[in-house]
């Protein structure tokens, strides 16, 4: 009896405790596209003034002031023009991102499409009213109203810029070249022990789209909607992989270094790491293998509870203006969303190294997507797994 | 002038009155002194400390919308069950348990010949300044320490070419994060070593000299009875800042996970909390039984 009590006593200091967070509402299990609308939340109607500030959730490079690099400043000049002082957070993840929004301290985030239709039906994100942002006429229409930044036609934020996962190989050590995913997933590989992967459950997207290709009778259609049969089958696949690998890779850094040691050569990465391995003169060239590639596509995105929506409105606007667009596009390495923003650009063939207008290459590419119940490939007779299911996946592929 | 300094002297009485009064009246009224005194104390420990421990047990019961991200506040064993059936945590907790006893043994062979030099075989006015040379590594980041060892460790690098040419070194795994963790832990080991020693008598060791018996032996039957609770006590610090390690892992570990990683993965990429504490309750249930396991042979004393 008395240490009954206790254990309610303790329960109860715990549930005080948490309270505090997760703001307990969206309680519905298993929502998800197919079956639930998102919670409505109205977009702003007009401009009125700059509330002197603007706080921001953004990746590392997407919002700088000139304190990384005093000539890479796209902040200044936008705070001098409105008096919104600019406050960034940066998330490593967009797991984190998620997080701080639930927060509602924050006024926009630069989303990817793994984590903007968790933010959209979690009601945590406002549409957006694109009238108000002037330079969204501007955009690549590759990038308006797809899937990861709207619903049913409604847009819920402003494209920022592309990229995709590319299969990079040291020029010197392997021969001949790779020119299909096959390569990181060869059980006889020579390179075993010094293949790398993106260390993220998205990652299984990979082998999705690998098997998508190699192995038709799977039936898959778009990587992230992946029935129990396909889901186990990319999952086997990453198994094998995983006696190839010699590190999965989160932190850029890290991959540069094992490229240019050549700990790592042959493996998954990004445009803008590609580049820092070149220019740090290692032998090392990135490829969009045949199979095509998963990739990003990001979206600023206002918080439904945002204590600044015009400074937030300003801050959209400016951060895809043709010149800030190009400055960050060149800064973290990827394609601009600003037509005319490849005109802006330092290198004047940025937009071509990054296929900024290149549709045919970005259809090869399938944007990070959240995986949820509801296959976003439109099948309703199966189940898919959710991306809870693929984090735990993830643990037990590495082992 | 007299008047102002009676009067301050006057105001001065009446503010002592009632502090005079008030520590006349604790003088008499123990019980009161005391919970006074340890109102401040006993709240951090019970609300920060003892507080934060009931969140992590109560949050391991609660599930997480696997869509939203929202924490389901519905209590379940799901977490546990889940843990205990899946393969892989198995692997993981008894993999990060055997590199924490690896770099704990690997600590205390290198740490018992060290601290016996510094403590009976060096200069007494050396003895402080090979204790601050121990220390020195301590003011040193611990990110900066792992990442030089990213480097020392790379293809190529000064391990390889030690060792013969690239590839001979280990490389980027699990004997990397071994060697790494050893190499950040070792002064943690040493100092209570070192502590022990110090409090050994040198007549014990002359006496035993004295009576015949050889280096080997008077190691044996003098000096390792008297530092064995410092050893201990030295390994409840590499043992359990090894078990809750994952940076030094991410960083030199390869793909090796421990169960900082999951906890880590956990909380970063899957915003899973409750999964997370789930998790979390591992390493300290080890500890516990670690430090039951050790507490009567005075290793604690030692601390």
């Amino acid at each position: 009896m008395r240490t009954g009590r206790k254990l309610t006593a303790l329960a109860a200091v715990g549930l005080l405790a948490m309270a505090g967070c997760g703001d307990g509402g969206a309680d519905a299990g298993g929502s998800g596209p197919g079956g639930m609308k998102p919670p409505a939340v109205d977009k702003l109607a007009s401009l009125g003034t700059g509330e002197g500030q603007v706080n921001i959730v953004a990746w590392a490079g997407y919002v700088e002031d000139g304190s990384n690099d005093p000539k890479v400043d796209w902040v200044t000049d936008f705070e001098k023009q409105t008096g919104c002082q600019v406050n960034v957070k940066l998330a490593g993840t967009s797991d984190e991102m998620v997080t701080l929004m639930k927060t509602g301290e924050y006024d926009v985030v630069s989303a990817s499409g793994d984590a903007s239709l968790r933010l959209i039906y979690g009601g945590d994100v406002a549409p957006v009213n694109t009238d108000l942002i002037s330079n969204y006429k501007d955009v690549f229409d590759g990038l308006k109203l797809k899937q990861w930044n709207s619903v049913d036609g409604v847009a819920y934020g402003i494209p920022h810029g592309r990229g995709a996962n590319l299969l990079m190989y040291r020029t010197d050590v392997v021969k001949p070249a790779p020119t299909s995913w096959g390569a990181v997933f060869d059980p006889n590989s020579p390179y075993k022990g010094k293949i790398t992967a993106y260390d993220s459950p998205i990652y299984i997207a990979d082998a999705a789209l690998y098997l998508m290709k190699t192995q038709p009778d799977l039936g898959i259609k778009n990587p992230y909607a992946l029935d129990d049969k396909q889901f186990n089958a990319a999952v086997d696949l990453l198994k094998k992989q995983n006696d190839l690998i010699g590190e999965y890779w989160s932190d850029y850094t890290k991959e540069v270094q094992a490229f240019k040691a050549g700990n790592s050569v042959l493996g998954t990465t990004w445009q803008v790491i590609a580049n820092l391995a070149t220019a740090d003169k290692a032998p090392v060239d990135a490829i969009l293998p045949e199979e095509g590639a998963t990739g990003w596509s990001d979206t600023w995105m206002i918080s439904a509870k945002s204590k600044h929506p015009n400074c937030a409105y300003r801050w959209m606007d400016h951060i895809i203006s043709p010149k800030a667009n190009a400055a960050v596009a060149e800064w973290f390495g990827e394609a601009p969303s600003n037509k005319l923003a490849c005109a802006e650009t330092a290198d004047k063939n940025h937009c071509k190294t990054y296929h900024a207008d290149d549709e045919a290459y970005f259809e090869k590419v399938w944007y990070w997507n959240t995986p949820v119940q509801q296959c976003l490939d439109g099948r309703t007779d199966v189940k898919c797994k959710d991306y809870a299911a693929w984090t735990q996946a993830w643990t037990t592929i590495k082992g | 002038m007299t008047s102002t300094l009676q009067r301050s002297a006057g105001g001065a009485s009446a503010v002592r009155g009632p502090v005079r009064r008030l520590s006349a009246w604790l003088h008499r009224h123990a019980g009161v002194r005391l919970a006074a005194l340890l109102t401040a104390p006993l709240l951090w420990l019970v609300v920060a400390y003892l507080g934060s421990l009931a969140v992590l047990l109560v949050s391991a019961l609660w599930t997480v919308n696997g869509f939203t991200g929202a924490v389901v506040h519905q209590p379940t064993l799901d977490n546990f069950r889940t843990i205990l059936s899946d393969e892989v945590y198995r692997a993981v907790t008894l993999r990060s348990v055997g590199v924490a006893a690896a770099v704990t043994a690997i600590d205390a062979l290198i740490a018992l010949p060290m601290a016996f030099y510094m403590a009976k075989v060096a200069r007494p006015r050396y003895r402080r300044w090979l204790v601050v040379a121990i220390l020195t590594p301590l003011w040193a980041s611990y990110l900066v320490k792992a990442y030089a060892w990213r480097v020392l460790l790379a293809n190529g690098g000064p391990v390889d070419w030690l060792l013969g040419g690239p590839g001979n070194g280990p490389g980027y795994g699990l004997t990397a994060t071994v060697l790494v963790l050893a190499y950040l832990w070792l002064p943690y080991m040493i100092l209570p070593i070192y502590a022990g020693l110090e409090r050994l008598p040198d007549s014990l060791l002359e006496a035993s000299g004295d009576l015949g018996a050889r280096a080997g032996r008077t190691l044996r039957a003098v000096v390792l009875p008297v530092i064995v609770p410092s050893v201990i006590a030295g390994s409840i610090f590499t043992f359990s800042l090894s078990l809750g390690d994952y940076i030094t892992v991410q960083i030199v570990g390869g793909k090796t996970q421990l169960i900082g990683n999951l906890v880590y993965a956990n909380i970063g990429a899957a915003n899973n909390l409750p999964f997370a504490a789930a998790l979390a309750t591992i390493p300290v249930l080890i500890m516990v039984i670690y430090l039951v396991a050790v507490r009567r042979s005075g290793a604690l004393e030692e601390l």
